[in-house]
């Protein structure tokens, strides 16, 4: 399953790169929730994976093995949370530039000035 | 002696503190600070006497040399007298020239600034120290070059000057490290002493190129002379100190600082001297076709640094000698001059030599006060600058070498140097009565105090000459060659050669003069040929190199940072999957071990709808279902953490993928709909760049499931988890307590993207 899994980033860098290289800001915005999705699946599948184990615990536990690894799910889940800013930051940057500007394309983005 | 520099630190900044009704004072005030110095330098004049020098030594870091270290030697001593003693003649002559300006209080920082810095450099032990002094006095005659900076002239010459002499630092710093790394030291005392060290290194030829290109640069020698008579767009007070008296003369101190380490070999006498020879034969040429006053003077000024360079060059006993002298000769009248220049120009409104004429009917003590400082200039008797020209033709006969050459250009810039002083006096006091815009006056004692002390001293020294001898000449001489002398000067030096080519450089001088003031076209055809002869111009040579290596830099960074954001980024992945692919074929023996499974299914069938979805929403035109199935893709990898065991990540990851689809399409209404911008083949070569780079993705995850992890931290956690931080679920004990602070700061992020967007979504477009 970890294969598969493997594919899937695959894919989604795939997809995430293609989108970012668009000429659209759209599009860009939309490949870089793409990319943040693939590398937050990547570390996730890295730290291994363990099913039906969530890392919920009582006074007994002593020992981490037979749980899921509760480290990276909380590095993951701080960088889900910091994307998810950046994607609504960038998204009202994108929708002023377009009232600014009334272009969806990057190549007109090369000067500070019009 | 450190103390002295922090004090004129901290009168610099209590400048700016100085109440307004105070304020027609502070050139008053601060030439008094100067003086009071000048009597404690005059004051130590019997310590050094006799070759002794008062040093002291702060330790910084001991182990790389860098320490701070102070020495009042006989030669720092001369310059420390020239630095406060005209520094205070010159801040009561600023009192009166800057009268009506804007911003002088930032002129007088800047100029009391130079002071301390000046009196640094002379004053360093440690070439390191020398070298920061050394730029900090660039860098302030860059601000006064600049005083006037809404002239675009004013601009372009203070970058001028900053850029050869910061460059000539530059070289000038490396050449110390490098001679530095030879004497294991960065002290001059211990460069003396290693002196034979240094001199027998291999290194010696380069670092003494360095440095003597460094002084070179600072003190306006040919090639880099082209700057000086730019940096006359200065207010005159500046022009009189920085560019005459004191910090163009930084060169020749560094030259008779390094003499006793670097001096005595074949190198140093045939470059300095023919550079020195050079520069003063040129600056005196091109000084007699000047029209502006300042411009004369600033050419004469470039004359007489060559004259000193050259002397430490022959580097005799006499022509040090004469060296030391002459920096007093020439200080004296040259600062007396250019104020005088200045106050010409205030007075009739005008620089122009074509324009003035006959003042003497009202300024008749000007009058009399150049008179004494031209014909120190000359070098007739029975000024100072007699005995100069007389020691100097001595020196001169006795060069060793090249002593030709030097003599036929000494004797032929001197007779320039005559002609020059004579039609300068000519042109601007007798003669007829000429066309100045406003009619002068003599008002304001504080115009003449300066050059009136200043010539007055020309000629008292020059009357009893051994004043000066025993008092300055003697001890620096000491501390240059480092050995006793009983100087002895005397005006009248006996009939002999030396005599003979006085007289004879007088003569042609005067006919020269006599020619240039008769003839009106004499002096318009010598500018002619000067423009048909010397077609180099350095200042366009100068702005030409600059251009193009800007034009040049411009090229490139045109053609790297073309502004289309696109191809940073395809660079950037390109090189990303460029050095991944290279790592996955440096360890292609690794095997992989464990085997494709499709357990259980329905993770299986939920991977197979992500991966279609990610492809339809790439691929449609539509934008609602574009973000469908980002929509989609999102959901899915959230059951995808769930099945694994990370129920919060999955909880995060649906609130977080609801809240972007509904902004989405919020924001989608205000948009346009996707237009197709890129042609196929564009499109086709992303697609390969995007797929070279998801497979190394691909692979480096397979790959990172087979890294071994040992886990003390998460271990740690879990086991305090319940027990000391009272919580069960370990993931959000480690956000809200073991990494609370990790936590702080990504709220920080949020909010501070928060505040961004509303901003953004606020402001009406203007």
């Amino acid at each position: 399953m970890e294969i598969f899994l493997a594919i899937l980033i695959g894919v989604l860098y795939t997809a995430g790169v293609y989108m970012v290289l668009r000429r659209s800001i759209l599009k860009f915005i939309i490949g870089i929730i793409f990319m943040s999705n693939a590398t937050n699946l990547l570390v996730f599948l890295a730290s291994g994976i363990v099913a039906g184990k969530p890392a919920f615990v009582d006074d007994a536990v002593k020992n981490a093995d037979n749980i899921a690894d509760p480290l990276p799910q909380a590095l993951v889940l701080t960088a889900v949370v910091i994307g998810f800013g950046l994607v609504v930051f960038a998204l009202a940057l994108k929708l002023k530039f377009f009232e600014t500007t009334g272009t969806d394309d990057l190549d007109q983005l090369k000067k500070t000035d019009n | 002696m450190q103390y002295i520099l922090l004090i004129y630190l901290l009168i610099a900044f209590g400048i700016f503190l100085i109440p307004g009704w105070l304020k027609k004072y502070v050139g008053i005030m601060l030439a008094f600070v100067q003086a009071v110095f000048f009597v404690f330098f005059f004051s130590k004049i019997s310590e050094v006497a006799n070759g002794n020098s008062i040093s002291t030594i702060l330790y910084w870091i001991p182990q790389l040399g860098l320490n701070l270290e102070f020495s009042l030697t006989g030669l720092s001593l001369a310059f420390a007298l020239l630095i406060t003693g005209i520094g205070a003649l010159v801040f009561l002559y600023a009192a009166a020239y800057m009268k009506g300006y804007e911003g002088t209080d930032k002129f007088y920082f800047y100029l009391f600034l130079f002071g301390g810095a000046m009196l640094g450099l002379v004053l360093s032990g440690n070439l390191i120290q020398l070298f920061i002094f050394w730029e900090l006095t660039s860098f302030l005659s860059f601000l006064l070059i600049s005083f006037f900076h809404k002239k675009e002239t004013s601009r372009k010459a203070a970058f001028q000057s900053l850029f050869v002499t910061a460059f000539g630092g530059l070289l000038l710093l490396s050449g110390f490290v490098l001679l530095g790394s030879v004497a294991g030291s960065y002290s001059v005392a211990d460069w003396v002493t290693d002196a034979d060290k240094i001199k027998s290194s291999g290194l010696y030829l380069p670092g003494l190129l360095l440095i003597l290109t460094g002084a070179f640069t600072k003190s306006a020698q040919f090639p880099f002379h082209f700057w000086l008579p730019g940096a006359m767009q200065a207010p005159t007070p500046v022009s009189a100190y920085l560019h005459s008296a004191t910090m163009v003369k930084a060169g020749v101190f560094l030259l008779a600082l390094l003499n006793p380490v670097l001096g005595g070999t074949m190198e140093w006498t045939y470059i300095i001297t023919l550079v020195g020879v050079i520069t003063m034969f040129l600056g005196a040429y091109f000084s007699i076709t000047q029209t502006d006053l300042k411009g004369i003077l600033a050419y004469t000024t470039i004359s007489a640094l060559g004259i000193l360079v050259m002397l430490i060059g022959i580097d005799t006993k006499l022509s040090i000698k004469a060296a030391i002298l002459f920096l007093f000769v020439h200080a004296f009248y040259k600062a007396a001059l250019f104020m005088v220049a200045g106050m010409i120009d205030k007075k009739t409104g005008t620089r122009d030599l074509a324009k003035l004429g006959g003042l003497y009917r009202f300024m008749p003590l000007t009058f009399v006060i150049s008179v004494l400082a031209l014909l120190s200039m000359a070098g007739l008797p029975p000024m100072l600058g007699f005995l100069g020209k007389e020691l100097i033709y001595e020196a001169k006969v006795q060069s060793p070498g090249i002593a030709s050459l030097v003599l036929i250009l000494g004797v032929g810039g001197n007779t320039l140097m005559v002609a020059v002083s004579m039609y300068f006096m000519f042109k601007v006091f007798l003669g007829k009565q000429g066309a100045y815009p406003k009619l002068p006056n003599e008002k304001g004692w504080l115009f003449m105090f300066g050059p009136a002390v200043l010539a007055l001293l020309s000629l008292l020294f020059g009357l009893s000459p051994g004043v000066l001898g025993d008092s300055m000449v003697e001890p620096a001489f000491s501390s240059i060659r480092k050995e006793m002398i009983d100087v002895e000067l005397k005006l009248w030096h006996g009939f002999n050669d030396v005599f003979l080519l006085s007289l004879l450089t007088v003569a042609l001088g005067m006919g020269v003069f006599i020619i240039a003031l008769t003839k009106k076209q004499f002096l318009v055809k010598w500018r002619g040929i000067n423009r048909r002869v010397f077609t180099i111009k350095f200042t366009d040579i100068f702005v030409q190199v600059l251009d193009g290596f800007l034009s040049f830099a411009a090229r490139n960074t045109k053609r790297i940072q073309h502004g289309y954001h696109r191809f940073y980024i395809l660079t950037v992945i390109l090189f990303a999957s460029a050095f991944l692919w290279s790592q996955v074929y440096i360890t292609r023996n690794w095997v992989l071990d464990s085997h494709f499974s499709l357990n259980p299914f329905y993770i299986s069938g939920l991977i197979v709808i992500i991966v279609c979805s990610t492809l339809y929403a790439t691929l449609t035109q539509s934008r609602i279902a574009t973000i469908i199935g980002m929509g989609v893709i999102g959901y899915g990898i959230s059951l995808i953490y769930l099945y694994y065991s990370a129920v919060d990540l999955a909880i995060t990851q649906i609130l977080v993928e609801t809240l972007i689809v509904v902004m989405f399409v919020l924001v989608l209404q205000r948009l346009p709909r996707f237009a197709v911008l890129s042609s196929r083949l564009t499109r086709l070569r992303d697609l390969m760049i995007a797929l070279t780079f998801g497979s190394v993705m691909t692979v480096l995850a397979i790959k990172a499931l087979h890294v071994e992890f040992s886990h003390p931290i998460s271990d740690l956690m879990v086991q305090n988890s319940k027990v000391n931080a009272f919580g069960q679920n370990v993931v959000n004990v480690i956000l809200v307590d073991f990494r609370a602070l990790d936590t702080l700061g990504e709220v920080t992020v949020l909010v501070i993207a928060a505040m961004g967007v509303f901003v953004l979504l606020k402001t009406r477009k203007t």
